[in-house]
């Protein structure tokens, strides 16, 4: 029999998708009675108001969601982890000590407590969402929303409106917590929106470590995260804040998180991210004490199609304040990180030392880093500097390593880690540290 | 007893030839010294010998326990007991020497044995700690990013304590006394001294004759214009030393020209 010859015949035509689909929520979703109604009521209306974001704007020019099946995302009923997976085990061990203090695990439809009755008794609160509207009205009604505000996009007024899950640490004037809290957000199943709002809030004088990680597995499929994340460290008090993100290659995830740091107070605030289909999140550092001190770090690996967009402020709105940003990514496969980073510093805010620097390692010829620093600077006597790198492995280094019998993945490996090093330098916990040279492992061992 | 043998070389570096026909055997337990004057091809050979991707072997063999290694990648070629001490070793920054040597053995017992779970560590600290000692070198250099802000003695020493935990059955040493003072020299040169014997064949690369006196070769090789043209004793290389390279040239560029 003959060959025949392939006709291939290609045409042209517009993708459909031009416009963002719509979410299918409804009014009657949104939680009733208790003391947030007025706030979910008039978060509803906002979400109703705003729209999905384009890359018309400038914050989401780089990232763009024309792709996101909105109207696919269903709320999870109660109860519904029952007939999904488990969390992994070793989600559940200890991140940051030998033991923690306290541990939340969040689940589609529910959520489980653990915490140590002595930080009960001296006031802590760590529970979650749902129990926090049961047991802490007056004190949600306070706090909740006073920070990141509804109106800040389409994806905040959805988490404020809409969220079923969360965690609510309060540490009262004072207390001191030694042992770490810990917090899961697991999120498995389709078609999901996992909608969560994390309180922390760290009253004068008191200090806590709190780990907080959303992870899910890998599916077929989309999902979608939206979460708001509202930080307060008062005056003179110590917030050490690690958050790890391990979403599932499916899920569409977005974040607005916001910490206030007052007078003489510290934020040691960690973020490390290797999941998600595609992540955009906003995370400020408000230093509005005097003498506040705030450190970001940040360290982050994708690789196929995985979209992360991460941008970050460093308000300096009070005199001699601090802020320490790093931010350190690497990217495989055709995979795409943006950082954009802002330091502000407001009118007066004399003394002001502000850093920032992204630092990115290029492990494949199609993926693609854009880097983008910025300053603005309404005072005179302020030290700010800034860096941004994107950089490939270089050859000399490579042939160094095989000259000692290492094999290219892994002296690929050593060259990352080593690349990653300054950054786990600043992470005290072990098990934060080995988390991450896990998903280093894995991901360049993969083709 | 493992030798190499290097049969009519050719290589070249960007459309370069700069190894035009190169001959050499080095065997398990001989001391070799490769002399001659600036840009006659001498770190070429170390680079192409090792398998260095920018250079190109345009015909010739090198034959190491039965394999022709040409067709090797340098990791490979490594893990057979070849070595290469680099004249100029690049910067590692945020890895440790210790991760890094850990690493290069544990690539070795998993090349035999991939199952191998690596090397237990304490029983890695305390070789480590003994060839440490041996070199003389500070148990603190263990914990250093390698190669990075190391000194030009550091740099050097860090190549033969990498030397002595990988234990080569053939070591090129690519002007390992450059940029070293006489104390640095003197220490590198002890410490290749320690290594060498039955086991180790060396080929020590070197411009400055200076170096012989500290490692003593059996033979010594004059290299000029990618080739080796004259080879012999240990007298060799005093011999160029009293007389520089230039009856070298003479003898055999002139010879070159009236052909």
């Amino acid at each position: 029999m003959e060959e025949k010859p392939k006709i291939v015949v290609t045409t042209r035509t517009r993708r459909p998708e031009t416009t963002a689909k719509q979410f299918a929520f409804t009014a009657a979703m949104v939680p009733g009675g208790g003391a947030l109604r007025e706030f979910r009521q008039h978060a509803w209306e906002t979400f109703n108001r705003l729209s999905l974001p384009t890359t018309a704007e400038e914050a989401w020019r780089r990232t763009d969601l024309r792709a996101l099946p909105a109207d696919q995302f269903r709320l999870p009923e109660d109860g519904l982890y029952k007939s999904l997976p488990a969390v992994p085990g070793e989600l559940l061990q200890p991140l940051a000590a030998d033991a923690h203090g306290g541990q939340i695990v969040l689940l589609p439809g529910g959520a489980s407590v653990e915490f140590t009755e002595s930080l009960t008794r001296k006031g802590v609160i760590f529970t979650d969402l749902r129990s926090a509207e049961r047991d802490h009205p007056d004190l949600l009604a306070k706090i909740m929303g006073a920070i990141v505000r509804p109106e800040e996009g389409k994806f905040a007024a959805l988490a404020a409106t809409l969220s079923q899950n969360g965690v609510v640490l309060y540490v009262p004037k004072g207390v001191s917590i030694d042992q770490p809290l810990h917090s899961i957000l697991w999120g498995p199943g389709e078609d999901l929106a996992h909608l969560s709002h994390i309180l922390v809030w760290v009253d004068e004088g008191a200090s806590v470590t709190y780990v907080h990680e959303s992870a899910s597995p890998d599916k077929s499929g989309a999902a979608l995260h939206a979460g708001i994340v509202e930080i307060k460290v008062a005056d003179g008090a110590s917030l050490k804040l690690v958050e790890l993100q391990s979403w599932g290659r499916q899920v569409w995830n977005f974040s607005h998180e916001r910490a206030q740091v007052g007078r003489d107070a510290n934020l040691d605030w960690i973020f490390g991210a290797v999941g998600s289909r595609l992540t955009k999140n906003f995370s400020d550092l408000d230093l509005v004490g005097e003498g506040a001190t705030g450190r970001m770090s940040g360290f982050y690996f994708i690789d196929g199609i995985q979209h992360l967009d991460h941008d970050t402020q460093q308000n300096h709105l009070a005199p001699h304040t601090t802020s320490d940003l790093l931010f350190k990514g690497a990217l495989k496969g055709s995979s795409r990180s943006v950082w954009q980073g802002m330091i502000y510093v407001a009118p007066g805010a004399q003394k002001t030392d502000g850093y920032q620097a992204n630092r990115n390692l290029i492990l494949s010829q199609n993926s693609r880093a854009d880097s983008i620093p910025g300053l603005e600077i309404l005072a005179d006597d302020v030290r700010c500097t800034h860096g941004a790198t994107v950089g490939k492995l270089e050859k000399e280094p490579l042939f160094y390593l095989k000259s000692r019998g290492i094999p290219d993945k892994d002296a690929e490996r050593l060259l990352v880690e080593g690349f990653f090093d300054p950054i786990m330098q600043r992470i005290s916990f072990e098990g934060v540290r080995a988390r991450f040279q896990q998903a280093i492992h894995e991901k360049t061992a993969a083709e | 007893m493992s030798e190499l043998v290097v049969k009519n070389l050719h290589a070249s570096i960007e459309g370069k030839e700069i190894l035009k026909g190169l001959d050499l055997t080095v065997r398990q337990g001989e001391v070799h010294a490769i002399m001659g004057p600036n840009a006659t091809g001498k770190s070429t050979l170390a680079y192409t010998l090792m398998g260095h991707p920018n250079y190109r072997v345009t015909g010739g063999e090198v034959w190491f326990k039965g394999q022709n290694i040409l067709e090797l990648e340098a990791d490979e070629r490594s893990r057979l007991g070849l070595f290469l001490a680099f004249q100029y070793p690049v910067a590692i920054p945020g890895v440790s020497v210790a991760n890094f040597l850990r690493t290069a053995l544990n690539a070795r017992r998993r090349a035999t044995n991939p199952e191998d779970k690596g090397m237990p560590i304490p029983e890695f600290r305390k070789m480590l700690k003994e060839k440490m000692e041996l070199l003389k070198m500070d148990s603190a250099f263990a914990g250093r990013y390698l190669n990075d802000g190391f000194s030009g003695g550091e740099k050097k020493r860090a190549e033969i304590l990498q030397m002595a935990t990988l234990k080569p059955e053939i070591a090129i040493l690519d002007e390992t006394d450059s940029g070293l003072d006489i104390d640095a020299l003197r220490i590198v040169a002890e410490g290749v001294n320690a290594l060498t014997g039955p086991n180790l064949g060396a080929l020590v690369i070197t411009h400055y004759q200076r170096l012989l006196n500290y490692i003593k070769p059996q033979f010594v090789h004059i290299m000029l214009d990618g080739r080796i043209v004259e080879s012999g004793g240990a007298d060799l290389a005093l011999h160029l030393e009293e007389q520089g390279y230039d009856w070298v040239r003479e003898k055999y560029e002139n010879g070159e020209s009236g052909k």
